[in-house]
């Protein structure tokens, strides 16, 4: 069978070859890495800008950031039909393509997560490398421990007052150009589609700052929401804990203490999130109202096949309703659940719609085709390209996050 | 009495007076300015499609199939045949069963996923048939999106795709107006039309011209003025398809019109 056949209906005219070629982990690409740019930038209001009430989650959206950062990779790698060449994007980067520059954007973008994770994370590193130290008979977890901890303090045991001030200048620093690196990184997924000319739908400038835009909001609504989970994990650890160690937090101070994290959090969401309808709304009405030639099969793909996805669950559930979630007084926590819940599901919409809509319809612009997605897998291709392959994608940042919590605690003070 | 040294003088300034008209005559060389006028190359392919001529045999494309290792009966090919039907309402029915392997023996306009519309002879204004292939565009879009270039232009100006570089991203197939590429279902890699660059380079015809019973196919060069194609190119009113996104493309169409897509 071809390649884009066991999913792809037709209608009308197609040209023979046409299929849905770029399938639902295109659709997880630039949702993943929307999320990664958004978590940096929620974690870079803190460190650049000093907005102190976003102290509690910046460190955790920075570490988050990092989780997420590999999985931006993964939906790449599940639908390139060559995998193990996959590396030579990076090794033989063809320029005039937009995704040559991934190799370098990525890769840059990273280094700059990691050194700033590094110097905020330095004081952690070397107490416990030095704790670990001072046991003779380590037993071998701890003896694991120690190696690891000596690994990432890189031979520097110097947390004098002096030196930790200079690790928070060099965190504003690489915070400060990690925001453009960032905005890059996600703005440059966008170009991968705002350049493809043979696309009506994705032909657009202003593909990369709607993807800018939309990245931000979910990012900040995907922190938001793992804050929350965390926080009542900890809650409910903290009840039981309590009673024998009273010097911890008690269950009331955390709940202060994350409602106001999270009040101050839906803020930004809200601003970002106004800034991305605004540029999505005025893209469709310039369509409209220019009506090129493409305009006739794009209106009855936004306005007749994909009306449920566009206008109904994009619009409606992913931006009217949060909204109204956030903008009503009085915020509570499970409100807020609901309402970044809702977020995320209006940004990973928009980038469906994006990139499945934008394949709806024949670049002979007198057909359409639908995309079914394969839920329960057949085949290692119907695996990968489809529900199973996205869930994957979906749920490995959670993991990797649960091991660097490990190593980098998101919650414990260290400066 | 001239001294030497005068002589020196004088005859290095003839001899330098003397070289400019004769470098002259080097730089305006006709031959060399026609050369540098068409960038010094001899050969560039071009493709002559004469629609009024093809009945939708389908013979180029069986051929194109079997030349090329394209999987006889997967649903995708390098090349391929549209029937357009014209009907009084003003309205456009398109369709192109397995690309027209076959032929269009079915009058019924296929619609996809099965379903047929039946189309009475007396509301048909104009029906023909369209053949399609790749471009090989001047300024290939999927030569420019290919992130590793594994999809590159050769001098004569083919497209051609390296099967052991391409790492199947797709976004070649995605940048095509014209929709030519595809995944080859057993290499697993981008394909695309090539103007059977293994027969024109070895002086051959490509298999669809070849294969073509009625000459509504024919490969040239754009290059040499006494080329037959050159010459009906020149000469006659030919068009190409969605020139709008700017590939040049290098196929060029005697009877098209506006309904074609």
């Amino acid at each position: 069978m071809v390649h884009g056949e066991a999913w792809t209906l037709k209608e009308f005219f197609t040209y023979p070859n046409e299929y849905i070629y770029w399938t639902i982990q295109i659709v997880m690409y630039p949702f993943m890495t929307g999320l990664v740019a958004g978590a940096f930038v929620l974690s870079s209001l803190y460190h650049v800008f000093g907005v102190t009430q976003l102290k509690g989650i910046a460190r955790f959206s920075l570490v988050f950031s990092f989780a997420l950062l590999p999985v931006a990779m993964l939906p790449l790698m599940l639908h390139l039909q060559q995998p193990q060449r996959g590396i030579e994007v990076m090794m033989t980067p063809h320029f005039t393509s937009a995704i040559a520059a991934f190799g370098i954007v990525f890769s840059t973008y990273g280094m700059i997560v990691a050194s700033e994770l590094w110097f905020v994370y330095r004081k952690h590193f070397v107490e416990n490398a030095l704790k670990l130290r001072e046991i003779d008979d380590r037993n071998l977890s701890e003896h694991l421990w120690h190696l690891l901890y000596t690994v990432l303090s890189l031979g520097t045991t110097d947390i004098s007052h002096e030196a930790l001030e200079a690790d928070e200048r060099a965190v504003k620093k690489l915070a400060a150009a990690g925001i453009p690196v960032a905005c890059f990184l996600h703005g440059y997924a966008g170009f991968i589609f705002g350049s493809v000319k043979a696309n009506a739908l994705w032909m657009t400038p202003l593909m990369p700052v709607i993807f800018i835009c939309s990245a931000v909001v979910s990012g900040i609504a995907l922190c938001i929401l793992t804050y929350i989970i965390t926080m009542e994990i900890r809650k409910f650890l903290a009840q039981r804990r309590h009673r024998e160690h009273p010097e911890l937090p008690s269950p009331d101070e955390l709940k202060s203490a994350e409602l106001h994290v999270v009040t101050m959090t839906t803020k930004y969401l809200v601003m970002f999130l106004v800034a991305a309808i605004t540029l999505e709304l005025l893209d469709l009405i310039f369509r409209g109202y220019t009506a090129m030639k493409s305009w006739d099969i794009l209106r009855s793909v936004i306005y007749e096949r994909d009306f449920v996805n566009i206008f109904v669950i994009q619009y409606g559930l992913g931006n009217l309703l949060p909204f109204i979630i956030f903008l009503t007084p009085g915020l509570t926590i499970r409100r807020a659940l609901a309402g970044t819940s809702l977020v995320l599901l209006g940004v990973f919409m928009m980038r469906w719609n994006v990139v499945i809509g934008g394949q709806a319809f024949s670049s002979s612009l007198s057909g359409f085709m639908h995309y079914v997605l394969p839920v329960w897998p057949d085949s290692m291709e119907t695996y990968k390209e489809g529900l199973m392959g996205a869930l994957t994608v979906a749920i490995v940042p959670f993991c990797l996050f649960y091991l660097l919590n490990k190593v980098m605690p998101v919650f414990k003070d260290t400066h | 009495m001239i001294s030497r040294r005068d002589f020196c003088k004088k005859s290095l300034l003839v001899a330098g007076g003397l070289t400019i008209p004769l470098s002259a005559l080097e730089l305006f060389n006709p031959a060399r300015l026609e050369a540098e006028k068409t960038d010094g190359k001899k050969l560039r392919w071009v493709f002559l499609v004469d629609t009024h001529k093809c009945v939708g045999c389908g013979f180029c494309v069986k051929a194109c199939k079997t030349e090329n290792e394209v999987p006889y009966d997967a649903n995708v090919t390098r090349t391929w045949i549209e029937r357009y039907v014209i009907t009084k309402d003003g309205k456009t029915h398109i369709d192109s069963p397995k690309g027209g392997r076959d032929g269009f023996e079915d009058s019924r306009i296929d619609v996809g996923e099965g379903t047929f519309e039946e189309i009475k002879n007396e509301e048909i204004n104009k029906a023909f048939f369209v053949p399609k292939l790749c471009n090989q565009c001047d300024n290939p879009p999927c030569v420019q999106v290919c992130p590793v270039g594994a999809t590159y232009q050769t001098k004569d100006g083919v497209v051609l795709v390296d099967r052991s570089w391409c790492i199947g991203c797709g976004y070649c197939v995605m940048g095509c107006p014209y929709g030519v590429r595809f995944f080859h279902p057993v290499h697993h890699v981008a394909e695309k039309c090539n103007f059977c660059y293994h027969r024109i380079s070895q002086g051959m015809q490509t298999a669809c011209v070849d294969a073509c019973p009625f000459g509504a196919r024919r490969i040239g060069n754009i290059r040499d003025p006494n080329d037959p194609v050159t010459k009906v190119i020149m000469t006659e009113r030919v068009n190409v398809l969605k020139e709008e996104y700017g590939t040049t493309p290098q196929v060029f169409y005697l009877g098209l019109t506006k309904e074609v897509k």
